[in-house]
């Protein structure tokens, strides 16, 4: 099939000079459409309404509407975004060229704006689709946070959601207790106009606390290397979760309500990017790179001066941390939290996103954790059976590609963001 | 003053003694050999003077501090290194991540500057992989600095080792039968790498070897091991025509 061939030969080729500026103009332009010519292409493709997500939640519940749903992703999403970006190579070229003039943060900064402002756009849609994205965000945390001790270092871990209920617990309990007329902590301590600068405070203090509890797990287990670590994370998480429950000051496992409206997308985002940014600094650093030299072999790490007990624990700790701050969210995010949502099942899902999307990869947890929870919500209308599905989903990754979609591959931002086609038509 | 100096070193695992009443002086720049048949505790002496075990009497100096139960990672920042028998590369990473890896201790960014990417991390940065670039040229394999190990062939690995155990800048180098399973002219190779290593960094090098070409031109003085225990001791002629060592090579002649 030479025809076929050479269609596919130069759709690659024409992507590859694509710089990711281009792809967010394009993805931009496509989720302003939809702003404004969204409804009326739905309707007229007999939709009842625009498709919250990618048509995916559509497929399920009305699989008679399955071609609509796809003509709309193609027609809404597609086909601009596909124009746009194929007619704009040069230009989008010569902006990403002219961008690397200035120092690197610049670019990083305008490629961040687009990103948002797509995202903005897109969620603004709709409540669900604002709800998803947050989670989907969060998830990416909480996903990229394991996979510097699980990946990275090599280890298992199983304490994540102890780590996340921690974080949503001490936020919970910081910006209720001071903000919220309550009746467990009584009257509003601080005027609510200081609250939106004191909630970093409240989530870098779940993320602190996070990584104190996380010590309790790292000084017995990291003495030796082997299950210790898997166990005695289980067992914490399980502490955690019944010390919780026991806790009548934040209402045992009736749960905790109440919290601050703060959440909102903008913080969810700049918490993301922050938390991808430092994961990412730090794996790329030489302090970051003796957690792979540990985990390939630990005594050729201790031959070569790299501290191996000191490397792990500090990477622990920072992993918790994250899964801290990650946690804070989560419970502004839902505004509720309750012991329950910290157990087996949550930490199933995020090592799913784990080892789906790839160990040792920046990459491979943001894949990991967008598909698994856009696939979650897909699946939605199949109730229990979604947790036949994803779990077979998971085993098949195993089979074919036993380290996950997108492993061992470093971020590295410079050759992201790079123009892809230099001044004279080269690549 | 010897740069390193074991005296009456013993070990046992569990009853078995491994290393008895071993000693050695080494000064700045000798290279010394230690040869003895198979299961004579010579790589059980590297893990002793490298602390990953810690000898059950006697004492290790060097340059005048005593070492022995110090964790392993310091005895390496305080200028012993050394490399494996088999070869313990870090599979997944690459050439030049090996080498930049081994200035670990010598890091002064710390945690802020790694999480942070600060400017001074950037810089350290830069000066450790100039450092490392610097060094894999010395030893011929600056173009695999890309390459991930475990794709690399034999030979190539054996220097990549050597490259990451003089990373750490060392005073002693200890190499454990670095010619292993090597053919006639990758061993002509690495033995220049080691004469032009020794010359150049003025080193001194203890060195495990079971050929006794390598050991006979490049050693100076020979310790012989024979279960656990040093049976003989001198320059590479005198080991040669030991009787004792003949014994433990070869077996005692037997009278018909």
């Amino acid at each position: 099939m030479p025809l076929k061939e050479r269609i596919s030969r130069n759709l690659s080729a024409s992507c590859s000079r694509v710089p990711l500026l281009g792809w967010l103009c394009g993805a931009l332009i496509a989720v302003t459409l939809e702003r404004f010519a969204g409804t009326p292409v739905a309707l007229a493709l007999g939709l009842p309404k625009i498709p919250a997500l990618f048509g995916l939640d559509i497929m399920l519940k009305k699989p008679i509407l399955v071609p609509n749903a796809v003509l709309y992703v193609l027609l809404v999403y597609g086909l601009p975004m596909g124009v746009t970006t194929r007619s704009s190579i040069s230009l989008t070229n010569r902006l990403a060229a002219l961008l690397f003039r200035f120092p690197i943060a610049v670019t990083v900064a305008v490629h961040l704006a687009l990103l948002y402002a797509t995202l903005h756009l897109w969620a603004g849609s709709s409540d669900y689709r604002a709800l998803v994205l947050k989670l989907t965000l969060i998830a990416v945390m909480l996903t990229l946070s394991l996979n510097v001790i699980n990946g990275y270092m090599g280890e298992f871990s199983c304490s994540h959601p102890g780590f996340m209920a921690l974080g949503a617990y001490c936020a919970s309990v910081f910006t209720v207790g001071l903000f919220v007329d309550d009746q467990l902590f009584g009257a509003v301590f601080l005027p609510p106009a200081l609250g939106p600068f004191l909630f970093p405070v409240a989530l870098i203090l779940g993320g602190f606390l996070a990584s104190f509890g996380a010590l309790f797990v790292a000084i017995p287990s990291f003495r030796t290397r082997g299950d210790y670590l898997a166990i005695i994370s289980l067992a914490f998480l399980f502490i955690v979760k019944s010390m919780i429950e026991n806790l009548e000051f934040v209402r045992g496992p009736r749960g905790l309500s109440g919290q601050p409206d703060w959440a909102d997308l903008p913080t969810v985002f700049l918490w993301a990017v922050l938390c991808v940014w430092s994961i990412n600094n730090f794996v790329r650093s030489t302090i970051g790179k003796a957690l792979n030299a540990v985990r390939d072999n630990e005594m050729a790490a201790g031959a070569m001066t790299v501290d191996t007990r000191r490397t792990k624990v500090v990477a622990f700790l920072f992993a918790a941390f994250w899964a801290g701050v990650a946690g804070g969210l989560f419970a502004h995010v839902l505004r509720y939290v309750n012991p329950s949502t910290f157990g087996i099942q949550n930490l199933a899902e995020v090592l799913a996103m784990v080892y789906f999307g790839g160990l040792n990869s920046v990459y491979g947890s943001i894949v990991g954790a967008v598909s698994i929870s856009l696939l979650g919500e897909a699946l939605r209308p199949l109730e229990i059976f979604k947790w036949i599905i994803i779990p077979l989903l998971l085993i098949l990754v195993m089979i074919f590609r036993p380290t996950g979609l997108v492993a061992f591959k470093d971020l590295d931002v410079t050759s992201l963001l790079r123009p892809k086609q230099n001044q004279g038509g080269k690549v | 003053m010897p740069i390193l100096r074991v005296h009456n070193m013993s070990h046992d695992f569990g009853g078995l003694r491994a290393v008895k009443d071993y000693d050695l002086e080494i000064e700045m720049g000798q290279i010394r050999g230690l040869i003895g048949p198979n299961g004579a505790g010579k790589t059980t002496i590297f893990n002793l003077l490298t602390g990953i075990y810690t000898p059950t009497e006697g004492e290790i100096w060097l340059d005048g501090r005593r070492i022995n139960g110090l964790p392993a990672h310091r005895i390496a920042s305080m200028g012993i290194s050394r490399t494996f028998q088999n070869l313990l590369l870090w599979r997944h990473m690459t050439v030049l991540e090996h080498v930049k890896l081994a200035h670990y201790s010598k890091i002064r960014y710390g945690l802020f500057g790694a999480f942070f990417g600060t400017p001074g991390r950037n810089r350290e940065e830069a000066e450790i992989e100039e450092k490392a670039v610097l060094l894999l040229d010395r030893m011929g394999i600056r173009h695999l600095a890309e390459q991930v190990v475990h794709n690399l062939p034999y030979g190539a690995q054996r220097r990549v080792e050597m490259a990451r155990a003089l990373a750490t800048e060392p005073k002693i180098l200890l190499l454990d039968e670095p010619t292993a399973g090597m053919n006639p002219e990758e061993l002509e190779q690495i033995m220049e790498i080691i004469r032009r290593v020794h010359g150049e960094l003025g080193l001194a090098i203890l060195l495990i070897e079971h050929r006794l070409k390598v050991v006979m031109e490049l050693c100076e003085r020979i310790q012989t091991l024979n279960f656990g225990a040093v049976i003989a001791e001198g320059t590479p002629e005198e080991i040669q025509n030991d009787p004792e060592v003949i014994d433990a090579y070869l077996g005692r002649e037997s009278v018909i």
